[in-house]
């Protein structure tokens, strides 16, 4: 077979046939039209403005990596004034995590960001592994969700950043979609095509990798010859996302825009009813954003605490096992009080003297 | 970095292809955790098992994928290969360039090839 010459320039061998397109692209025009379409996305969905102090979430895998580089080299090239961050969480897995922290620490002297790291251990008190070994294989997904959303926050608001991007990718969105559809859980399928979300409270959160392929974001960091770590999660047999996405790349073989058109789907479905949305209030024990007394993490921590993990967490059929909160016996490990990063207060501040009251 | 993997694996015909085999994203894992690997494949294939593609051909990538999943691979063999070719989210590069772009399976590989195997399937 004769080699292929791009469809771009007409004139260097092609080297990618984009999943998306189907257009067959050198290496020079490869980058340049992923890194594009991420400014395109950023401008489109109006991200960010000049001055945003900006986390990027690392964990050292292809997509953070990836989303960090195109951050940087974006911020550089299109003059977006941000001050950009790394934010890496330590779940405290042991040849998990601590391997692929050293890859984001190369990625802080490769990309000159300062880098934050906060572990779950100097914040509740608990490391992953310890977690394991005290609630078994089974709902330990679950604390560490809960666990690593709430650090992401407080890692962001040491930081004082208001703004958290992270590196999920068109195919994690399309899963998600799928997912969300398979479980008829019709108040996150609205939610998980967002490309920023953002609640009263919290710190925003953004997706710009949102429409990028994993073939083009594995492709990238291939020809660019980014440095990153690939592994499973040691812990983490997620049987059912695993089944979504083997499903999704079977389609994607089949039919390579299938992941833009779910997400297209996901976008277009409206909810009829209005979806009720708990009132948020304050967790009374850390200040964290909570829909009930305590939020989950100070639930989960505390269950933890007492010897009684199974506090909080939803077993199925049942609605979710309560345990009277009796007052602790010696002094408990609590989350120290969470305060909102003081850029954040300032724009509060703005927002509710522009908004008139009705 | 050299191993011992089929150096001398020869069909009757004596006549074999070195190649260098790359594995990246976590491909490697299921391969010894070695990314590197330098092969000597028979130059004429193999019928696939369902005679979807006949014997006495010139090796060609979807050859190359059986030969590895009897040869190379060492754990997990579905998380490599799925029917008669790489599971889905497992991409290809022949030379450095995408497969799709090569005729996939229907490659005829050539000595001193250079195949990299990069697995999407793993954290990100
Ligand atoms: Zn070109
Ligand atoms: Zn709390």
């Amino acid at each position: 077979m004769p080699p292929r010459t791009c469809q771009f320039c007409q004139n260097a061998r092609a080297i990618i046939r984009r999943p998306k397109t189907g257009d067959h692209v050198c290496k020079e025009c490869f980058f340049n039209v992923f890194e594009t379409e991420v400014h395109n996305t950023i401008q489109e969905a109006k991200l960010f403005k000049p001055g945003d102090r900006v986390a990027i979430g690392a964990s050292g895998g292809k997509d953070s990596t990836v989303l960090a580089h195109v951050m940087k080299t974006l911020n550089e090239r299109y003059d977006y004034g941000l001050n950009l961050f790394l934010l890496s969480i330590d779940e405290g897995i042991t040849g998990y995590r601590d391997d692929s922290l050293e890859t984001v620490k190369r990625n802080q002297q490769q990309y000159d960001l300062p880098l934050k790291i906060l572990s779950y251990k100097e914040l509740y008190g608990w490391t992953m592994d310890a977690i394991v070994e005290q609630v078994g294989r089974k709902n330990n997904c679950t604390f560490c969700g809960v666990f690593r959303r709430q650090a992401l926050d407080r890692g962001a608001a040491s930081l004082n950043v208001d703004h958290i991007v992270t590196g999920h990718n068109a195919d994690d969105i399309a899963e998600t979609v799928l997912m969300n559809i398979m479980r008829g859980d019709i108040a996150r399928l609205g939610r998980c095509t967002l490309i920023c979300t953002q609640g009263e409270d919290t710190i925003r959160r953004s997706k710009p990798l949102k429409y990028a392929y994993e073939k083009e974001i594995v492709m990238y960091a291939y020809f660019k010859k980014l440095d990153y770590f690939s592994t499973e999660c040691i812990y983490s047999p997620d049987a059912y996302r695993g089944h979504a996405r083997s499903f999704l790349k079977s389609l994607e073989v089949a039919r390579p825009s299938v992941i833009i058109d779910i997400i297209r789907s996901g976008e277009a479905f409206e909810v009829a009813q209005e979806v009720v949305i708990k009132e948020q209030r304050k967790c009374s024990r850390c200040g964290y954003i909570a829909s009930n007394e305590l939020c989950k993490a100070c639930t989960l921590l505390e269950g933890l605490e007492r010897g009684i993990p199974k506090l909080g967490i939803r077993d199925g059929k049942r609605k979710k096992i309560e345990i009277e909160a009796t007052e602790p016996d010696g002094p408990l490990r609590t989350i120290p009080m969470f305060k909102l990063p003081s850029v954040m207060e300032n724009s509060q501040a703005a927002r509710t003297e522009t908004t008139a009251p009705s | 970095m050299a191993n011992d993997f089929g150096l001398n694996v020869t069909m009757a015909s004596g006549e074999t292809i070195n190649l260098k085999i790359q594995f990246g994203g976590g491909a490697e894992l299921l391969f010894g955790n070695i990314r590197s690997h330098e092969v000597s494949i028979p130059a004429i294939a193999a019928a696939t098992p369902s005679g979807s593609k006949q014997a006495d051909r010139p090796s060609d990538i979807t050859f190359l994928i059986q030969w590895m999943k009897d040869n190379m691979l060492k754990e997990r063999e579905g998380l490599f290969v799925e029917g008669e070719t790489v599971r889905p989210g497992i991409l290809v590069l022949i030379n450095d360039t995408d497969w799709e772009l090569e005729g996939e399976g229907d490659y005829i590989l050539q000595p001193k090839d250079e195949i990299v195997f990069i697995s999407t399937l793993h954290g990100g």
